[in-house]
Order: structure tokens, then C-alpha cells, then sequence
């Protein structure tokens, strides 16, 4: 009886599925046509277009691709904590889907703002590393989404899982701004270089190659999320299909 | 007025239900006496292993101590604290907790008053130890604000988390993983001020204010939160 019901369950999620599949390749082919688009016109402008940097030469051109992966990075981890407080009052499960693939783009992201942050402040301060409040925020981050992952993954499909990963990205979504607060009062004593983005006076062609790389990436994320969202829920599917088969 | 009434009667209720959780932990720990042992001896070994580590002389001395002081305290509250609820997940009593019609907040709150008076003790024994150790000028006396505002935020996010991890096979090597990244701001407000007290410095942070706010927003979302955790 209670065989015949699952199998019910099961074929009525495939029924939804299949409605979801056939609106899946259209948003996919549209956002994934517009992000390559996006980022070839990007590394052209980022390579060509652009002037060259007076002070810092061609390595300033990291540039271009950090802030909009470190933008991705951050945007990410809010769209984890904000899909884990709506699967708290839902508990719908596709919120639990979206929550899963932000954490996994989310970390991919943020290892690479690590990587490129190193390489352009080598060329830029001669170090690889600072405790300046944004890199150090980066790297919390970065721990905080590894934690997620590893937090989601030894307590494997069940619900109790989404909601302890829901409260870890509450709790750390309101954390990382303190982080940030603490680590500047912390470093305030001593002599930090200034890090960050020249704030005035950039050129319009920089501004616009930074907002056509800002958009692509983004059009990039959403193209991701779009793939990993339909991967957790086959995953999801093909889970409950085994425990009915076992 | 009756409102009025009936919102002190269920206040009361609800503390008479923390104080019930916390008498039963409390007289648990005292037939067991298992962690608070444990963690007591394991922050005193870790203060004796921080005065190899750094060759401690005067000049480096106030720079190192309250470090040291902290990881002891806060790696001691992780090992003992992760022991305490996955035993109390495994074995059952959790489970029949949350079958009495009490307010999950109750349950939390009293697991975060027994976890506070558990890593106190350690404390207790460890600060005496630490300034003969260290050889601080320090007054405990001005310490203990300090001590006591950075454990509540260290055990109002480790209570949470070690009802997540005690589910899971990997409890020990979790904890830290998910505590560590998101008790940041508390480690470094309190080296800071415990620092400060060593070796007063104008113009700094208000450090006391930042670990209270602290602990006031996560304590809040803990009691909120809690629910979602211990339900399955």
C-alpha cells in the first residue's frame, strides 16, 4: 500500500518535472546564448578596449574580472540565505534546490576572487595576501560556503538537512557583515595599504567595460544556477527513485 | 489586564521550564562529572602547550597571552560542548524532550545556560592558572566582564551548531568548520580587550559594545532558529 502510494508521488513529480524540462532548455539557451555572448564582448573590451592603467600597467586588468566574480560571489550567498528563509515558511523543497546550487556556484565564485585578488595584489602590493577587511571577509565567506557544503553533505537529502543548512546561511549572512566591521576596528591601529577600487575619476571607457563584465557574469551565475538547480532535482528524483526500487 | 496576567503566567512558566532543563543537566554533569573534567584539563594542557609554542619573553608577552587564553577557551568549549548534545541526540533524551509540550526556545535557552556554566567552571580554573602561567599583570577581577560577554556569544553559536552536527557521523570535525568562520568577530574583540587590559591604548574600538551586539543578534536568532533544528 504504502509502495503504491510513493510510486504515485514519484510519477506525479515526474509529471511536474517534465512540465519544468520543457521550460528548461528555452530560459537555459537564452541565458546561456547572452552570457557567452556577454563575456566574449567583456574579454574584448577588457583586453583592447580599456585603456591601460598609468600606475599599474597590464596587470590592473584583473580587475575587470574580480569585482564582478567577487559581486557574483557575495550576490550568491544572499540568494542562499534568502532561499533558506523562504524554504523555512514554505518548505517548499525547490527552495531547498535553489539554496544548494547557489552554495556550490557560490563557491566556485569565491575561490576564484581568491585566486585573481592574490594574483593582482602580488602585481599591485607585492604581496599575495593582507588582512585588509575585505580580503579577510572573502575568506570567511569562503569557509562559511565550504561549511555549507560539508554540513550538506554528511547529513545527505533528508529535511532536517535543509533546515540546518537554512539556519547556517541565516546566521551567516547576518555575521559577514560584523566580520567585515570587526576586521576593519581590528586593522584601524595599523598601517594597511588602502585597498580597493579607485574610487574617482575613472574614465568612462573603464566604467563601461566594468558594468559590460558586471552583466555578463551575472547573466553567467544565472545561467549556472539555472543547470545545478536542474541537477539537484534530478538528483533529488533519482534519490527517492532508489529508495522506492531498494 | 487579563492579557496582561496571562502573558506573566506564561513567562513563568516558560523560566520554570528553563530552570527544570538546566537542574537536570546540571545534576547530570555532577554524577558524570565527565566534561567539565575533560574540558578543564584540556584548556590548562593547551595554556601550558601555548608557553612552548611561543618562546613567551616580556616583550611579547602581552601580545601573545590573551591569544593563547582564548583558543584555550574556545577549543575546549568546542570539544566538550559537541560531546554533550550528540550524546544526548544519540542515546535519547533529546527525543523525549521534545515530546513534553515545552517552548523550543525553553529548550534552547536552558542547553545554552547549562553549555555557559560549563565552559564558567573551566574558566574559573583556567584564569588563575593562566596568570600564574603567563605571569599577566592582569586584575581577573576586570577580566571577568570580558570572559563572560565573549563565552555567551562563543556558546550561544556553538549550542546551535552542535545540535546540527550531533546528527551527523562527522560531529567533531564539523563543529569547528561551521563555529570557527562565524565566531570571528567575537575572537577578535575579546583578545583585543583582554589585550587592552594588559597594556592600555588610547583611541580604540569600542570592543565591549561590538561583542554585545554580538551577542544580542545571535542570541535572538538562535531562539529563532532553534525550532527548525531539533524537529526533524
Amino acid at each position: 500500500m504504502a509502495v503504491t502510494k510513493q510510486e504515485t508521488s514519484v510519477e506525479h513529480q515526474g509529471s511536474t518535472g517534465k512540465l519544468e524540462r520543457q521550460g528548461f532548455p528555452i530560459a537555459s539557451l537564452i541565458l546561456g546564448t547572452l552570457s557567452s555572448i556577454g563575456i566574449l564582448t567583456a574579454i574584448w573590451m577588457i583586453f583592447l578596449y580599456a585603456p591601460l592603467d598609468a600606475v599599474e600597467g597590464p596587470p590592473q586588468r584583473i580587475f575587470y574580472f574580480h569585482v564582478p566574480i567577487a559581486w557574483v560571489g557575495m550576490l550568491s550567498f544572499c540568494i542562499l540565505a534568502v532561499a533558506g528563509i523562504i524554504y523555512i515558511i514554505t518548505k517548499d523543497e525547490r527552495w531547498d534546490w535553489l539554496a544548494r546550487a547557489s552554495a556550490e556556484i557560490g563557491l566556485v565564485f569565491i575561490t576564484f576572487v581568491l585566486i585573481t585578488g592574490s594574483i593582482w595584489g602580488r602585481t599591485t602590493w607585492g604581496t599575495w595576501w593582507t588582512w585588509d577587511p575585505k580580503l579577510t571577509a572573502s575568506l570567511i565567506l569562503w569557509f562559511m560556503y565550504v561549511g555549507y557544503i560539508m554540513l550538506r553533505s554528511y547529513m545527505g537529502r533528508a529535511t532536517s538537512s535543509a533546515y540546518a543548512g537554512a539556519v547556517l546561511a541565516i546566521v551567516g549572512v547576518v555575521d559577514v557583515p560584523i566580520i567585515y566591521l570587526s576586521v576593519q576596528w581590528w586593522r584601524g591601529l595599523h598601517p594597511s595599504a588602502e585597498v580597493g577600487v579607485p574610487q574617482s575619476a575613472l574614465p568612462p571607457s573603464v566604467v563601461l567595460t566594468l558594468m559590460v563584465s558586471l552583466v555578463s557574469f551575472t547573466l553567467l551565475y544565472s545561467f549556472l544556477m539555472v543547470q545545478v538547480y536542474q541537477l539537484q532535482r534530478l538528483q533529488a528524483l533519482a534519490q527517492r527513485l532508489r529508495a522506492i526500487v531498494e | 489586564m487579563r492579557a496582561v496576567r496571562e502573558v506573566g503566567a506564561d513567562a513563568c512558566i516558560f523560566f520554570i521550564q528553563v530552570g527544570a532543563i538546566l537542574w537536570k543537566d546540571i545534576r547530570y554533569e555532577l554524577r558524570s562529572k565527565q566534561t567539565w573534567l575533560g574540558m578543564g584539563m584540556f584548556a590548562l594542557l593547551v595554556l601550558v602547550i601555548f608557553n612552548f609554542t611561543f618562546d613567551l619573553r616580556v616583550d611579547n608577552k602581552v601580545a601573545v597571552a590573551p591569544g593563547a587564553l582564548w583558543v584555550a577557551f574556545i577549543f575546549a568549549s568546542l570539544l566538550g560542548l559537541s560531546r554533550t548534545l550528540a550524546a544526548e541526540r544519540e542515546q535519547g533524551p533529546m527525543d523525549r524532550l521534545l515530546l513534553c509540550p515545552v517552548d523550543r526556545k525553553a529548550i534552547y535557552l536552558a542547553k545554552l545556560l547549562g553549555n555557559l556554566l560549563f565552559i564558567a567552571v573551566v574558566e574559573i580554573v583556567a584564569l588563575p592558572v593562566f596568570v600564574a602561567l603567563f605571569d599577566v599583570p592582569i586584575f581577573i577581577g576586570q577580566l571577568l566582564p570580558v570572559v563572560l560577554l565573549g563565552t555567551l556569544g562563543i556558546a550561544t553559536i556553538i549550542t546551535l551548531f552542535s545540535v546540527i552536527a550531533a546528527t551527523t557521523r562527522a560531529r567533531e570535525l564539523l563543529l569547528p568548520l561551521l563555529v570557527f568562520p562565524l565566531i570571528v568577530p567575537i575572537v577578535i574583540g575579546a583578545v583585543r580587550m583582554t589585550q587592552l587590559l594588559m597594556a592600555p591604548a588610547a583611541n580604540e574600538p569600542p570592543w565591549l559594545g561590538l561583542i554585545i551586539a554580538f551577542d544580542v543578534i545571535f542570541l535572538s536568532i538562535s531562539m529563532l532558529v532553534f525550532q527548525y533544528v531539533v524537529e526533524e
